[in-house]
Order: structure tokens, then C-alpha cells, then sequence
């Protein structure tokens, strides 16, 4: 779905131009036509599908992308605003409804949108300044050279003349539409809106208590859903007691619902409909459901390590992802081995609104739907397909989001909702899904175990590297989030690597947890190349420093199918010295207490965190300070929302090295609500030091690339201070006694 | 059931199960939906709402044990100086990332505010602790209650 999502849009708005440095640009095609409401002097003007001028001289601009959290429906237009030269506390931002066609790609995922949008959203924004130009130049009779704008007025500097936009708006939608890539964007010294800290566009209303969220949906005639399924997964439902559930106070309706043989989308269940929510999921306690679970009962967390063990131990690796040299030769010749096992568990998305979709059936064959959805258009996709309509009748308003985290990646609550509003048309339905069934059904992060090697020479330097990764065959599509890259670092700058792994069958379902794959393997190759750094008298940053000494930036290749830049390892460099220096790195610390160091590269971002953590007298692990350097370009878009993504990530990456993990008993999710899943809370909160480093590349997202490396900076930081290397997560503190 | 219960100084009345939830009475029955669902078991305070000024689990109060205590939302927070203080001081620090958590974030800064107007930082993660933020914006959560503090408003 993940990747679907940027495949279709790729292929609809997308040129992706490779450079004549082996980079990748993304040019885009928007739909640049005006639709100006004619007439009246002074009318509202659709100068294209992004940007309405209003007379008032207020200025619309949507807002394409799901909100999430992540600042996007306050960041892209701000893009826009910073081209068209807007006055910012002129400007009005709506949220765009799902529409591939008029808005190109609408996702929250894989940090895209930054890279995806840079380009694109300031020539939408160009476009339109041009087009008013071109009205004041034919209404004063002057070339439009001779024009230049201030915040949301034309400037005639000759004669003094002005024009305020909403002057010029109905002028302006018609005159022809320009060429985008003909405009020339502004020079970075001259921006006035990108790189000013913004507060969120919703947040004055969300203090207010304003009802804006998916949840928050409210119908006249609206009923309210819950959906029974089986907590092991991968089973179906022989039968359930309808009757006794429909004679319950408040239930209006309830029947069975059947899989569409894709658990990424729909499976079985049984959906009860009252006039509350709380009455509908109550009447759940007398349904008596029975399932069918097949082999899958008997699957556990338990069994899952045991057998990863034991195929790490036999070491026969299914296939080889990546290959080359001899690696058995240079660990045969080497001065040193080293060798470790690390493990980290399933991790569940908890986004703080659980999940829930509104939907209404329509008189006219519209499937009206109100969505808290990263991806819009794929879930349009998957309803229309499920009830066998074109997408257009199928009409998706995305709602804010009180959290994603990649969880909504996933549709099934969409598909969910459909199935039962189908059967109510005319009736406003909204499901909501305990948390409870949020912790319960999942798409989890997977579990993963990794069996190490590195042969180092004599001079330390690393001569070959194997990992035999055991994962799960999850059958995914273009996006696996159960597979790992196989250019991993350090595997570019060793010459004889062999990276192999093993699939697991399973029913337990998975999908992308913010930072996919690079939340676990950060964890376990830092961790390691810590533990290589030791053996080799050094410490993890001079490892790394070493590692890429003299090596050049190299295109993209393997593995990531996303808009790479490439890895430059200069980008590498500056942001471990940056860190090394905030930390005062190699200067002794206050007593009982040690610093960690951790560095990764993912989402196109390069980050390096050092922690600095104790241990208290009840063997509880206490994290005081972090600094973290960060690379995603050259421009801060907006440094509030940027800050605020880089916090929450170290704290999040925090949490989940402590404390969080989904352990699978007998086919299901053991932990069910926040009292088994404990998320951190403030007490437990560092105090965070976070730069960063400005480098001569265009800007990447943020929503992830903070996370990776904080999680080995910690447990390599308790390496420092207790020498005990920490192998599996969460961390297990007994390990310390 | 019958009952009349006091909403933001109103007089509501409502008709529901005695076990149905504050919660998903002000959510679903009075269409107040400021007040935000997180985890239905007390444990994360999206649901905080004021019980006598008391900061509360409105998921865990059942509609029937209300009685005559006045109950006070998120929607009627601007009410009082010390609520607008913190809306103010939320915007000012840009405390959010999602907002889901933070209706409830801010109901239970203005009840601790309102009875200990000096929090120390240990004060202030003690009174917080039972609210989660998920995005995990502690650290300007602490920072906008410990702005208002040192702004006074609470003492006026
Ligand atoms: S919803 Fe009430 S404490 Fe979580
Ligand atoms: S801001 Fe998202 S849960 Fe707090």
C-alpha cells in the first residue's frame, strides 16, 4: 500500500530526472489551470488547484497532505505562501480532500513529503505570482518586468502604483497559466516565510477544546460502531450470538462481516451499531464468538525466539541479500572476530486517537467518508474496489490525526467501516476501535534477530562482515518493513560482506512503525560496530570517522526506493564532529553517570546523538542529557514543527529501548491498553540539546530520521558506564545487577 | 436513567445508563467532543475533565456517581485566567505535534496551577505524569506550565 501510493502518484505527476551528479530530482506536473469565479471586478480567484486570492485579499491555500502530527498542513503551505510572496497573516489554510487528480501524491509517510514537495509546491505558489504580474502589468500598461511584489501587493516602483492581490485576483485568473518550471524560484536569501518558526495552523482551535479531529466527526443521525474480531490473527469467524448482542440497551444493529482475504485490508468480524459507541462496544461482552484459528494459536513471542535462535545457530541462511569478496577468507585471516546476537521485539503504533473512520452511504452511490488516513488515496483504492464502484464514487475528506506514526498506513479501519455503512445507507456510521483493539490488531513493527560477525586486521580495520538476519515472511508488497537493506553501513566501505536471511512463517500482521527497519537495525548495527570499536582501542565516532575516511558521496543503489539523494559520507562526518563537540565527547562526566554515541542514516537524513544516562540505586536506567546533530539540507522549513519532530522522536526512541514491546501468547497480542504498553511519560523525559547542521542540499523530512540513532547512543551509553553489553531489547535491566 | 448534571455552569439533562461513562456522555450524548478518548482505563488522561476542580478521568467516572459536582471541559477553559494563561502560553512554546493529548494536557495544568500557582519542575512532572502525549512533547509541556508560573497569573 506504502509504496503503491508513490508508485501511482509517480507515475501520474512525477518525473524522476536523474542529474548529471548522479542525484535525483523530482519534477512535478500539477494541474496549473485557473478557474476564476468571472464576472465581478473584484471575485474570488481559483488561480490553480492549490491557491484561491479572495477580494478581502485573504489568501486559501490548501493544505493536500494528512496531518498527523507532523506540521505538513502548516509546512507546505507555507512553501507556497513563501513563492507567491503572501502576506502569512493574510493566508487561510484548508485541508484538501483526497484527489489525485487535482493535488498529485497525498501521503504522510517515509518523510517524502519534504523532498517530494520542495520543488513543486513553490512553483504552485510562483505560478500564481506570475499570473498576478501579468494583471497589474495589462491593467497599468507596463512590462511586468518593471513589477516586484511585497507581502500580498504588486509593486510598480517607477510610478508608485500598488495593487493588493485581492485587487488583481479576478484579473489575474484570466491570464494564461504559466509554464511552472519556467519561473524563476526565489534565492534562498531571500526568503521571508521558510525558516520562520510557525506555530501550527490548528492549534489555537485544539486549545480551545474545537472538535477537529477524525473522531471528532459529527452527522446528524449519526450511529456509532464497534467491530469484534479475533485477537489471534490470521482466524476466521465460525459464528457469534447476534441476537444476544442486538437485545442489548442502545444496539440498533448488528451482523457479521467477512473477510476480503487480504488482512492488510479486512477481516473477519462481527460490527455492532448503537446509538453510542460505549453501549456498542459493551454489547460485545455477549456476542460469543467462535473462530477458527488454525495452526496460528500455537504461535508465541516464546517460540518465535526459540526457533530464531536455533536457525541462527544452525547457520544455514535461506538466501544471501547482499555479497560480495570472500568473507569466509578475511574471518579466517582475521586478527580478531567479534561476534554478537541482538534481538528486538514487535512494537505496536499507539497513536493517541485510536482508530476510526466515518462513513456514509449516499442516496447517489457515493460512499461518503470522513478519514484520520496517512494514505488517502490508497484507501479511496481499496473501498472502491471492495464495493465494486469507481474511485469516484468513493469520496474521502481527510480529517486531522492525533498521531500516525505509520500506523494508518494501513486502511483496514476504512474498509472496516465501509463494510458496515454499506449496509445502512443513508445512515452516518462512525467506528471507532477501543485501544484495546488498537494495541491488540495491529501492523506491528517486526521482531527481528541478527547473529554479527566482523574479522578486524591488525590494524583494527574491519576485513569482512556477516549478518545472518532471521525475519518473517510477510508476504509485503514493494514496502517490506520486515526486510533489511542490503547496503546496510558499514557494508559500502568492506570489502568482503555477506548479508543473508531467514523468513519465518507467521500470521501476525506488520507494516511500517516510524523509521521502518532503521528503528531496529540502527539498534543492532551501532550496537555492534560499538562493540568493534572497543576491541579495535577506539571509540564509535572515530570508528565511524575511520570507516568512510576519504570516501566520496555515491548515488543511491540498493535497497531504498524513495527519492534518494544518495549517501554522502561528508554529511556523515560533520554531523558526528558536530555532536562530538556539543557532547564534549572524551571529557570525563559527572559521577555514576556515561555517554553513548549513535549515528544513522535513513529518510535521507543523517543524524548523530550522543546520550548521557545513569543508573539508579533501584537498577532503574535514568537518561539526563541527549545532543543530537542533524543534517536534512539546507533550509529549517519551519524550525518550530522541526524541533518538536526531533524531541518527540529521541523521546519515542527512548521509550522503546526502556520498556515497550508486543509479546505474541497463543496466536494474540499479550499487552492490550497503556497500563501493559507504557509509553514514556514526562518525568522520564532528557533534557534535549538539538542542532542542526546546514549543508548544501535540498531539504528532507523530518518525521523520522531523529529516532534511529538514539536507541544504540543508550544502550551503548550503559555499555560505557556498566560493561554490559545490551543484546536484546527492551533493555532488561537484571542485566545490570 | 434520568439525570441533571452542571456542565460549564449549565444545567444539562441527559438520559443514559448510570455506568455510561462522563466520557462518552459529553462526547456522544451532548456532542462536546473537546474532551478526547485515549484509553477508556484511566491511564493516559486525554478524558481529563474538572470534578469540583479536581482533575479527572472522565472514562472512569460513571454518569450516575456525578451527583451535583459541577463539571468543567476543555470547552470552557477560557473561563478562567489561569485556563487562558495556558492556552496562551501552549501556543506561544507551539507545545503541540498531533493535539489529541492536549485538551487533557491542559485540564490538568490549570488543576495543578490552580492549587500549587509555583510548581516546582519536580511538582510539575508529578501532577503530569498521568497524562500521555504519545508525539511526547514534554518538554515544552513542562516549559508553557512553568511560563504561566512565573507569569503569576495563577496568584492574581
Ligand atoms: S481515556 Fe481516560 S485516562 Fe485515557
Ligand atoms: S500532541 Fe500528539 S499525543 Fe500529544
Amino acid at each position: 500500500m506504502f509504496e503503491a501510493g508513490i508508485a501511482t502518484s509517480r507515475r501520474s505527476f512525477l518525473k524522476v530526472t536523474a542529474l548529471a551528479g548522479g542525484g535525483l530530482t523530482l519534477a512535478a506536473s500539477f494541474p496549473m489551470a485557473a478557474r476564476a469565479v468571472a464576472g465581478e471586478a473584484a471575485a474570488t480567484a481559483e488561480l490553480n488547484a492549490f491557491v484561491t486570492i479572495n477580494p478581502d485579499n485573504t489568501i486559501t491555500i490548501v493544505g493536500k497532505n494528512p496531518e498527523i502530527g507532523q506540521g505538513i498542513k502548516t509546512m507546505l503551505p507555507m512553501l507556497i505562501a513563501e513563492e507567491l510572496d503572501a502576506d502569512w497573516d493574510q493566508v487561510r489554510i484548508v485541508q484538501g480532500d483526497s484527489n489525485a487528480a487535482k493535488y498529485g501524491p497525498q501521503l504522510a509517510g517515509g518523510s517524502f513529503a519534504t523532498p517530494m514537495n520542495w520543488i513543486p509546491m513553490r512553483q504552485t505558489g510562483a505560478a500564481a505570482r506570475a499570473m498576478l504580474l501579468a494583471a497589474a502589468a495589462q491593467r497599468w500598461g507596463v512590462p511586468a518586468g518593471e513589477l516586484s511584489t511585497e507581502p500580498s501587493v504588486v509593486v510598480h516602483a517607477s510610478s508608485g502604483r500598488r495593487a493588493t492581490y485581492g485587487e488583481l485576483a479576478s484579473d489575474a485568473a484570466h491570464v494564461a497559466v504559466p509554464d511552472p518550471a519556467s519561473i524563476q524560484l526565489k534565492d534562498g536569501a531571500d526568503f521571508r516565510i521558510i525558516g520562520r518558526a510557525i506555530g501550527g495552523i490548528d492549534s489555537p482551535k485544539i486549545v480551545r477544546g474545537e472538535g477537529i479531529f477524525g473522531v471528532d466527526t459529527q452527522l446528524p443521525g449519526m450511529v456509532y460502531a464497534a467491530y469484534e474480531r479475533s485477537r489471534v490473527f490470521g482466524a476466521r469467524l465460525v459464528s457469534a450470538d447476534i441476537e444476544a448482542a442486538k437485545a442489548a440497551p442502545g444496539v440498533i444493529n448488528a451482523f457479521t462481516v467477512e473477510g476480503n482475504g487480504n488482512a492488510a485490508e479486512l477481516v473477519d468480524g462481527v460490527a455492532i451499531i448503537a446509538s453510542n459507541w460505549w453501549l456498542a462496544n459493551k454489547a460485545r461482552e455477549r456476542l460469543n464468538p467462535q473462530w477458527d484459528t488454525g495452526e496460528w494459536a500455537g504461535h508465541s513471542s516464546a517460540k518465535y525466539d526459540a526457533d530464531a535462535r536455533a536457525l541462527m545457530a544452525a547457520g544455514q541462511p535461506q538466501e544471501e541479500f547482499a555479497s560480495k569478496g570472500d568473507v569466509d577468507a578475511a574471518l579466517a585471516s582475521a586478527t580478531q572476530v567479534i561476534e554478537g546476537e541482538y534481538s528486538y521485539p514487535f512494537l505496536a503504533h499507539v497513536a493517541m486517537e485510536p482508530m476510526n473512520c466515518t462513513a456514509l452511504m449516499r442516496e447517489d452511490g457515493v460512499m461518503e467518508m470522513w478519514a484520520p488516513t496517512q494514505i488517502p488515496q490508497g484507501g479511496q483504492a481499496s473501498v472502491a474496489a471492495y464495493l465494486g464502484v469507481p474511485q469516484d464514487k468513493v469520496l474521502v475528506h481527510i480529517t486531522r490525526m492525533g498521531g500516525g506514526f505509520g500506523r494508518r498506513l494501513n486502511n483496514d479501519y476504512m474498509m472496516q467501516v465501509a463494510a458496515i455503512a454499506r449496509r445502512m445507507p443513508g445512515t452516518p456510521v462512525q467506528l471507532i476501535w477501543s485501544r484495546e483493539d488498537d494495541v491488540r490488531t495491529d501492523y506491528y513493527r517486526p521482531a527481528g534477530w541478527h547473529k554479527l560477525r566482523a574479522g578486524l586486521d591488525a590494524d583494527g580495520k574491519i576485513i569482512g562482515i556477516e549478518d545472518h538476519f532471521v525475519t518473517f515472511d510477510i508476504n509485503g508488497g514493494a514496502f517490506n518493513p520486515a526486510a533489511m537493506p542490503a547496503d546496510e553501513f558499514p557494508a559500502r566501505y568492506v570489502s568482503n560482506v555477506r548479508y543473508a536471511q531467514t523468513k519465518m512463517r507467521t500470521a501476525v500482521p506488520m507494516g511500517a512503525l516510524r523509521a521502518p527497519t532503521s528503528n531496529a537495525v540502527a539498534f543492532v548495527f551501532q550496537s555492534f560496530l560499538d562493540e568493534v570499536a572497543h576491541a579495535s582501542g577506539r571509540d564509535l565516532p572515530t570508528l565511524l570517522l575511520d570507516i568512510v575516511e576519504g570516501a566520496e558521496p555515491e548515488p543511491s543503489t540498493m535497497g531504498f526506493t524513495g527519492p534518494s539523494a544518495g549517501f554522502d559520507p561528508r554529511r556523515l562526518r560533520a554531523v558526528t564532529r558536530k555532536v562530538m563537540e556539543m557532547a564534549n565527547w572524551g571529557q570525563p562526566v559527572a559521577e555514576g553517570r556515561a555517554l553513548g554515541f549513535g549515528y544513522y542514516y535513513s529518510h535521507q537524513g543523517y543524524f548523530a546523538e550522543v546520550v548521557e544516562a545513569s543508573l539508579t540505586d533501584r537498577n532503574q536506567v535514568a537518561v539526563h542529557n541527549v545532543w543530537c546533530a542533524g543534517d536534512v539540507g539546507a533550509h529549517i522549513i519551519n524550525p518550530h514543527g522541526a524541533m518538536n519532530q526531533v524531541e518527540g522522536s529521541i523521546i519515542d526512541g527512548i521509550g522503546q529501548a526502556l520498556q515497550l514491546a508486543v509479546e505474541i501468547e497463543g496466536g494474540a497480542a499479550k499487552q492490550s491498553n497503556f497500563n501493559n504498553y507504557q509509553l514514556p511519560r514526562m518525568p522520564m523525559t532528557p533534557v534535549i540539546h538539538a542542532e542542526f547542521v546546514l549543508s548544501d542540499n535540498s531539504p528532507t523530512g523530518l518525521g523520522e530520521p531523529a529516532l534511529p540513532p538514539v536507541i544504540p547512543a543508550l544502550t551503548n551509553a550503559l555499555f560505557a558506564l556498566t560493561g554490559k553489553r545490551v543484546r536484546n531489547l527492551p533493555i532488561d535491566t537484571s542485566l545490570f545487577t | 436513567m434520568a439525570y441533571t448534571v452542571t456542565i460549564n455552569g449549565e444545567t444539562r439533562e441527559i438520559d443514559a445508563p448510570e455506568d455510561m461513562p462522563l466520557l462518552w456522555v459529553l462526547r456522544q450524548e451532548l456532542g462536546m467532543v473537546g474532551t478526547k478518548f485515549g484509553c477508556g482505563i484511566g491511564m493516559c488522561g486525554a478524558c481529563t475533565v474538572h470534578v469540583d476542580g479536581q482533575a479527572t478521568r472522565s472514562c472512569s467516572l460513571p454518569i450516575g456517581s456525578v451527583g451535583d459536582r459541577q463539571i468543567t471541559t476543555i470547552e470552557h477553559l477560557s473561563q478562567s485566567p489561569v485556563g487562558q494563561a495556558l492556552q496562551q502560553a501552549w501556543l506561544d512554546e507551539d507545545v503541540m505535534q498531533c493535539g489529541y493529548c492536549q485538551s487533557g494536557q491542559l485540564m490538568s495544568a490549570t488543576a495543578l496551577l490552580n492549587r500549587n500557582p509555583n510548581p516546582s519542575e519536580t511538582e510539575i512532572n508529578s501532577a503530569m505524569q498521568g497524562n500521555i502525549c504519545r508525539c511526547a512533547c514534554y518538554t515544552r509541556i513542562s516549559r508553557a506550565i512553568a511560563q504561566v508560573a512565573a507569569e503569576g497569573t495563577a496568584n492574581v
